[in-house]
C-alpha cells in the first residue's frame, strides 16, 4: 500500500513538474467553458442547466484525455525508467492502479476546476442541483473510462505520439457508438434497430448522457466501471509479458 | 546468497542467454565481463526479476524471483545500465521516493538519506532536478538509489561507463568499501576494474558463461603466464640461448630487443632457474622480471576465437574442465 501511494504521489506531483500540467489545464478550462458559451448558445438558451456544458464533455475528452494518458507508460519505457520501477519491490498490479489514479485524480481536479460553470447558473438562475451533481459525477467515471483506455495504448509503445494517436482511436470509436448523427447513419443503412442499440450500449455518450439527466443507473456505472477495469486488467497483462 | 540455475532466454529463435548458471555468496564480488550483446545485460534482467525468463531459475536470498519477487526484490538494489532515472524529479525528490517506494518509514529513510548522499556527493546537487546533472552526477544518483536501503544483493550494470578517471577510482572505491557484507555483481568493460574489485570473474560470450573463476586463475590462462624477460647489458655472452634451453623447465625463449622472453615450459615458475642459470654464467645482469600480464590479452583469447570453447569450470566442485561443444 505504501509503495502505491509513493508511485501516486511521484506521478501526481509529476504533472505539475513540468509545464505540461498547466498547459492542460489552461487548455481544458478553455474549450470546456468556450465551447458552451460560443458554439452551444449556453447564455442565449436561457436555461438554468449544464446539459450544454456537459453535452460537449466526451470531444473535450476525446484529445485531452490521451494528453494526459499518452506518457503514463511510454515515457517509462522510453526513458528506461521502467526497469528501475520493476525491479523495486512493487507489483505490476500496483504500479498500473497507482499510475492510473494519479492521472485520472490530475483529471478530475481539472474538471472541479470548471466548477464557476455551476457557480454561473447558480447566480444568474435556479438551477437543478441534481442533474448538476450527477453530471459531475458522470464526468468523473467517464474521464476514469477515457484514462484507462489510453493507459493500455500507452503501455503498448515507448513512442508517446503512437500512444496519443491510439487513444485518440479508440476514444473516438467509443464516442461515435453512441452519437447520434452515427447512430441515424447506421439506421439509414437499414441495419437493425437492436444492433445500432446493441453498439451504442458501448458508447461513453450513451451512458454518460443519461446521467447528465440526473439518473444513476447501475448498468451506466458497470459500463464505466467495467470498462475501466478491463483496460487496467489488459495494461498489466502487457506490462507482464 | 544470489543464485542463478540454467538461465535462459530466448528472443523468438535467437537465444541471448544460454543456460548461465553460478551461485553468489556475501562477501564475493562478481565480476560480470563479455563483449557487447554477449548477455551480461540480459542475465542481469533476468536475475532483478525485469525479465521473465524463458526457462530456468534465479533466486536473491532465497526467495525465487519469479515465485516470490516482492521479497527478492526487497533485498536487491539495482543500477541498470545508463542509469535510467526520473528525469524532472530533484535528487532529494527522486531518492526520498526510492526510499518510500521500499517501505522505509521516514526517520530511516532520512537517515540512509543522508548517508547515500553524503558516500555518493550528492549534497551540493540535492535540490537540482537530475535531468541538469552531468553524467558522472547521475551515474551517483543511480547508485545511491542502489545502495539507499542497505541492500544484501547489489546488481550493477557498467557501474563506472560514462565516467571520468577520477569518478571510476572514486566509484571502485566505493563498491570495494561496501564489500564486506554484500554480495555484488557487476557487469563491465574494464578489465583492470575486475582485476582491482572482484575476487571472482565471470566470462560470457554468446550468451555462454566461458570462464567461471578468481581474477589469478584466469591470469594463468595467459599465454605469458610465468614468463620471464631477462635484459642483459650489451657485451653478454653469446651462449644464453643454449644455457636457457638446457634448463628443463624452460619452453620456448624468444629473442626481444637486447634481452629475451622466456616461456615455461609448463606453466611453472621459472625465475629462481633462469636467475640461477645468469649468476653462473656470470651475465651482465641489468633485469629480470615478470613478463606484464594484462587481462585483455586472456579475455580476447577467450572470446574472439571463431570456435571458442565454451567451457565451464567449477573450481569448488570439479577441477577437470568439461568441454561442451561450441554450437
Amino acid at each position: 500500500m505504501k509503495s502505491v501511494i509513493s508511485i501516486f504521489k511521484r506521478e501526481f506531483l509529476g504533472y505539475f513538474r513540468s509545464p505540461v500540467a498547466y498547459v492542460f489545464l489552461a487548455v481544458f478550462l478553455i474549450a470546456s467553458a468556450g465551447l458552451p458559451w460560443f458554439v452551444g448558445g449556453f447564455f442565449e438558451s436561457n436555461e438554468a442547466g449544464l446539459d450544454r456544458f456537459f453535452i460537449f464533455l466526451p470531444w473535450v475528452f476525446l484529445f485531452l484525455i490521451p494528453a494526459v494518458g499518452m506518457r503514463l507508460w511510454s515515457e517509462e519505457k522510453r526513458s528506461g525508467t521502467w526497469e528501475l520501477l520493476f525491479t523495486m519491490p512493487v507489483s505490476v498490479t500496483q504500479a498500473v492502479v497507482a499510475k492510473f489514479l494519479a492521472g485520472w485524480a490530475f483529471v478530475s481536479l481539472a474538471i472541479v476546476l470548471t466548477l464557476p460553470m455551476p457557480i454561473t447558473i447558480a447566480y444568474l438562475g435556479e438551477p437543478d442541483w441534481g442533474p448538476v451533481i450527477s453530471g459531475y459525477f458522470g464526468a468523473i467515471l467517464m474521464a476514469g473510462a477515457y484514462l484507462g483506455v489510453c493507459s493500455l495504448a500507452s503501455s503498448m509503445t515507448k513512442n508517446q505520439v503512437i500512444s496519443f494517436v491510439i487513444s485518440v482511436v479508440f476514444c473516438l470509436l467509443l464516442v461515435l457508438l453512441g452519437w447520434s448523427v452515427f447512430n441515424e447513419l447506421m439506421l439509414s443503412l437499414n441495419l437493425p434497430v437492436a444492433l445500432v442499440d446493441a453498439l451504442a450500449n458501448f458508447s461513453f455518450v450513451t451512458h454518460f448522457e443519461s446521467m447528465v439527466k440526473g439518473l444513476i443507473r447501475v448498468k451506466d456505472l458497470f459500463f464505466f466501471f467495467s470498462l475501466t477495469a478491463f483496460c487496467l486488467c489488459l495494461n498489466i497483462l502487457v506490462l507482464e509479458r | 546468497m544470489i543464485k542463478s540455475q540454467n538461465l535462459v532466454k530466448e528472443y523468438g529463435s535467437f537465444r541471448a542467454v544460454d543456460k548461465v548458471s553460478f551461485e553468489l555468496r556475501k562477501g564475493d564480488i562478481l565480476g560480470f565481463l563479455g563483449p557487447n550483446g554477449a548477455g551480461k545485460s540480459t542475465t542481469m534482467k533476468m536475475i532483478t526479476g525485469f525479465l521473465p525468463p524463458t526457462s530456468g531459475t534465479a533466486s536473491v536470498g532465497g526467495h525465487d524471483i519469479q515465485s516470490h519477487p516482492i521479497e527478492a526484490k526487497r533485498l536487491l538494489g539495482y543500477l541498470p545500465e545508463s542509469g535510467p532515472l526520473y528525469q524532472e524529479m530533484t535528487v532529494l525528490e527522486f531518492l526520498k521516493f526510492a526510499g518510500e517506494i521500499r517501505g522505509m518509514d521516514t526517520g530511516a529513510r532520512d537517515k540512509a538519506l543522508t548517508r547515500v548522499m553524503e558516500i555518493c556527493h550528492l549534497e551540493n546537487v540535492r535540490h537540482q532536478t537530475i535531468e541538469t546533472l552531468s553524467k558522472g552526477f547521475r551515474q551517483r544518483v543511480g547508485m545511491a538509489q542502489a545502495v539507499l536501503h542497505d541492500p544484501s544483493y547489489l546488481v550493477m550494470d557498467e557501474p563506472t561507463d560514462g565516467l571520468d578517471p577520477n569518478q571510476k577510482q572514486e566509484v571502485r572505491k566505493l563498491i570495494a568499501s561496501m564489500a564486506s557484507d554484500k554480495a555484488i555483481i557487476l557487469s563491465t568493460h574494464i578489465l583492470e576494474e575486475v582485476e582491482a574489485m572482484c575476487n571472482r570473474v565471470i566470462i560470457i560470450a554468446r550468451g555462454r558463461v566461458l570462464v567461471d573463476e578468481t581474477p589469478a586463475d584466469l591470469l594463468k590462462r595467459h599465454p605469458r603466464h610465468n614468463a620471464v624477460r631477462l635484459v642483459l647489458q650489451s657485451g653478454g655472452p653469446d651462449a644464453v640461448r643454449e644455457t636457457l634451453d638446457r634448463i628443463p623447465q624452460v619452453g620456448k625463449v624468444e629473442a626481444l630487443g637486447n634481452g629475451w622472453l622466456i616461456h615455461p615450459k609448463h606453466g611453472e615458475v621459472i625465475k629462481p632457474r633462469v636467475w640461477e642459470a645468469a649468476r653462473a654464467g656470470n651475465w651482465p645482469v641489468e633485469s629480470l622480471e615478470n613478463a606484464p600480464l594484462r587481462l585483455e590479452e586472456v579475455f580476447r583469447e577467450l572470446t574472439l576465437a571463431p570456435d571458442a570453447k565454451p567451457e565451464k569450470t567449477k573450481p569448488s566442485q570439479k577441477k577437470s574442465r568439461e568441454k561442451v561443444e561450441a554450437a
